[in-house]
């Protein structure tokens, strides 16, 4: 097969998961969390319990109007939705589903990759919120950033642990390396990981930058249709994207019970969607943290908790 | 020609074209967002160097936080959308100043590099850095981790009146 051929058609693969997958995902929450809140959720598009819902709200969209606001810096407003996706769109090139060959791109630094695109993303929460010529929007936009660049810290502290565990940058190296009882070794910083890693993508209960009750909708507030749209698909992409990080990083990626090197796509996708569940799961059960008790939370328990991980794991690395 | 040559071409002229709009345009926030395209670049040349781990720190770090800190800082003092005519100065001292400094440094390399040349260093991978930082460059990476630590010690006393120093 020549070169390109393969690009194309690895490079489709990517751009046909981050179409469906959150699209799942998206589905399901609508279910899982009217079933949590005791009620049945979409039941009608598509005949069998609603599963056509999100894509009768997209064909909905794409019928809106597309209102740029007459005060707002045209230019600015409208790249910003594109910015918010392009980084998770990126970000799965590199995440692998299988062993083997079995990735958009295998990358040396794919970790850091990684972790580089995502923190695009906050540059397209302060390009929305200035250029929406609206305070709410701008509210939200200024705790947004706050929050993203204060969680970015242990973020890429509870990442750099589990790196050094395994003495590589690549994703691959990483779940080669992962041995189960890693789940104990590096729990700390699953959790600092996983945790930090909701506050990026700005899922409750870490959704003050679009605190509805309070601010609107944040910096998304004067957006509508198509753009609106894209903003709402990079929140359920940036889930698939922490969730895959998450199981690559600290629950064994391909790695199951039995055939990792044939079934090891399917163990990958069953840790991805269940820990894509506990995301959903979180929004029901926990209410918005206050803007103090999310920074508080961030700088006086995550950090110190992943630089003791690290301590922990340089002690344990030492030792054998 | 390379492709590489041409990539370093256009990322280049990338760079000092969003850098000229950086200090040229007069809205505010936009020339942030123009610092955002010109240190993108600069990755993008660290790229095409094969410099493949300096190229995601620049995006990590200047993209991802130091742009941000800026443009966070913009928008909570003062950031109308739109012109902020008053907002210019003279400009042509530090045209003098910077385009002759550049001037002179890039005729002071070609003339030292015109007939000399060097064999291609390997790809910068995190192993080669790691290995080279941690062995042969390893005390002025510790002098520089003591100098950052009490960089930021002072930046906690001087933010903190109620610790001493800003209070008086």
């Amino acid at each position: 097969m020549p070169d390109w051929l393969e690009t194309l058609i690895r490079v489709l693969a990517v751009v046909a998961a981050f179409l469906t997958l959150p699209l799942l995902v998206g589905q399901a929450e609508h279910k899982v969390m009217a079933h949590m809140q005791g009620r049945l959720g979409p039941m009608y598009a598509g005949a069998f319990h609603g599963w056509a819902q999100l894509v009768a709200d997209g064909v909905k969209f794409v019928q809106k109007e597309d209102i740029t606001p007459r005060d707002a810096d045209r230019p600015v407003f409208r790249l910003a939705p594109v910015i918010a996706l392009l980084p998770y769109l990126l970000a799965l090139l590199v995440i692998p589903l299988g062993p083997g060959d079995l990735v958009g791109q295998p990358l040396d630094v794919g970790l850091f990759f990684v972790l580089a695109v995502v923190g695009i993303g906050v540059v397209a929460v302060l390009m929305s919120a200035w250029a929406s010529a609206n305070k709410y929007s701008l509210l939200g936009g200024l705790r947004g950033a706050a929050q993203l660049l204060g969680y970015e810290l242990p973020l890429v502290l509870a990442a750099a642990s589990v790196a050094m565990a395994a003495g590589t940058l690549s994703l691959t190296g990483i779940v080669e390396a992962w041995r189960p009882w890693w789940l104990l070794w590096q729990a700390p910083a699953a959790v600092v990981f996983f945790v930090a890693g909701l506050a990026e993508i700005r899922r409750p209960p870490f959704d003050m930058p679009i605190a509805d009750s309070e601010l609107v909708f944040g910096y998304l507030t004067e957006y509508t249709g198509l753009r609106f749209a894209f903003f709402l698909l990079a929140e359920y992409v940036g889930i698939v994207v922490i969730a895959a990080l998450t199981t690559v990083l600290f629950l064994g990626g391909w790695k199951g019970p039995f055939g990792d090197a044939h079934l090891g796509w399917l163990w990958t996708l069953l840790k991805v969607f269940a820990v894509s569940f506990v995301v959903i799961w979180l929004r029901v059960a926990y209410p918005r943290l206050r803007e103090d008790q999310l920074q508080r939370l961030c700088w006086l328990v995550l950090v110190p908790l992943a630089l003791a991980q690290l301590v922990l794991t340089a002690a344990v690395r030492v030792a054998f | 020609m390379t492709v590489a040559d041409a990539l370093l071409l256009g990322l280049g002229a990338v760079a000092v074209g969003a850098g000229a709009l950086v200090v040229t345009t007069a809205h505010l926030v936009r020339a942030g967002l123009y610092l955002v395209v010109c240190l993108g670049a600069v990755a993008g040349l660290y790229l095409v160097l094969t410099a493949e781990l300096v190229a995601w720190v620049q995006v990590l770090i200047y993209v991802g936080a130091v742009v941000v800190l800026l443009l966070f800082a913009v928008m909570l003092t003062r950031a109308p959308i739109g012109a902020s005519a008053d907002l210019d100065r003279p400009g042509l001292p530090a045209l003098l100043v910077g385009g002759g400094a550049s001037l002179g440094l890039a005729a002071l390399l070609v003339d030292a590099y015109r007939w000399s040349s060097v064999p291609a260093p390997a790809p910068g991978t995190a192993e080669v850095l790691g290995a080279q930082l941690f062995r042969s460059w390893v005390l002025p990476f510790e002098v520089l981790s003591v100098l950052l630590l009490a960089a930021l010690v002072g930046a906690i006393i001087v933010s903190r009146p109620d610790i001493g120093g800003g209070g008086r």
